[in-house]
């Protein structure tokens, strides 16, 4: 079966092309837009929900986003067992549409990060990281104003347990420390998946380290991940 | 009709880290009485209604559903009658 992957597009979304490149030219994977008004997603296999500034952030990040009519469809398709990806607006997409438990704060030190990171990644039975290596720490970029994730410590004991944080901001040496901390986040929580597993969200970029001129190609290990999955499964 | 006045501000257990920054401003400034600063969101939705308690039943849903985000947001719901 060939992988068939939909990039969802809301007014607002600057990433969308960047992860249509990513799977479309640099995986060479069947990979089509999804317009925010459609109530469809058709054929496709996998959903990613792409970053920017969806409706303008009006409100809260996502907070409009999250009832464009293509949600329903995304929320279905979750529901089905689909495997759903939110990167950084998209994440908090996900966190407004309660498809993520939690929510998005801004930055701790208020000022919006734009940088290269290091990625521990803590869960890899999620279908965008089983074919993440073990021992890799992922050099993915961050660019976000609102990337504080928090959690009520009920909701993040839960997340511990069930072991649904999936990535953690990590130093070059992979130690998890406040110093590697891009935005004041949790315990350093970059991406978390629900209890399911099948839908994750992270505010890093893997879609923006695809090709080693633009610095690094880690972020090519989520996408062969999922793509994989659908392949074989 | 009646005006529904809302603030939306993040829950008291969470740092508000633009709160912080101004309140440092103030001190900077000399104000240095003032000690907490919080800094949240005001709404004013108009809303036809056939009475107080339907406006703010109306106001209450308009703010679980959409305008706070109850993750990380109190909000309280002020309704005056304006005709």
């Amino acid at each position: 079966m060939a992988a068939n992957v939909g990039v969802l597009v809301f007014p607002g979304s600057n990433c969308d092309h960047d992860a249509y490149h990513a799977l479309k030219h640099v995986m060479g994977i069947d990979t089509r837009f999804i317009f925010h008004k459609e109530t469809d997603l058709g054929d496709v296999d996998a959903i990613v929900v792409p970053g920017g500034f969806s409706y303008g952030d009006y409100l809260r990040s996502g907070a409009i986003a999250r009832f464009s009519p293509v949600m329903q469809a995304v929320a279905d398709f979750a529901a089905k067992g689909g495997p759903v990806i939110g990167i950084c607006n998209g994440f908090q997409i996900l966190l407004e549409s309660g498809l993520l438990p939690g929510a998005m704060l801004h930055n701790s030190q208020l000022r919006f990060v734009c940088k290269q990171v290091y990625l521990k990644t803590v869960a890899f039975d999620t279908p965008f990281t089983t074919h993440v290596p073990k021992d890799k720490l992922l050099q993915v970029p961050v660019a976000h104003g609102e990337g504080n994730y928090y959690a009520d410590t009920e909701t993040l004991k839960r997340l511990e347990d069930n072991n649904q944080i999936v990535f953690r901001y990590a130093d070059s040496e992979g130690n998890i420390t406040p110093e590697a901390n891009p935005n004041g986040t949790i315990t350093n929580i970059a991406g978390i998946c629900n209890d399911k597993r099948n839908v994750v969200g992270m505010m890093p970029h893997p879609e923006r380290a695809m090709e080693s001129i633009l610095g690094s190609t880690d972020g090519k290990y989520i996408f062969e991940s999922v793509i994989n999955n659908l392949v074989t499964n | 009709m009646f005006k529904a006045q809302i603030n939306v501000t993040l829950r008291k257990s969470i740092l508000d880290p633009k709160g912080k920054a101004a309140r440092e401003a103030l001190h900077n400034l000399g104000y240095n009485k003032v000690s907490d600063v919080r800094i949240g969101k005001y709404i004013e939705l108009n809303i036809e209604a056939a009475d107080e308690a339907e406006a703010r039943s109306l106001a209450q849903i308009s703010c679980e559903k959409l305008l706070a985000n109850e993750v990380m947001e109190d909000f309280v719901i002020t309704i005056t009658k304006t005709d």
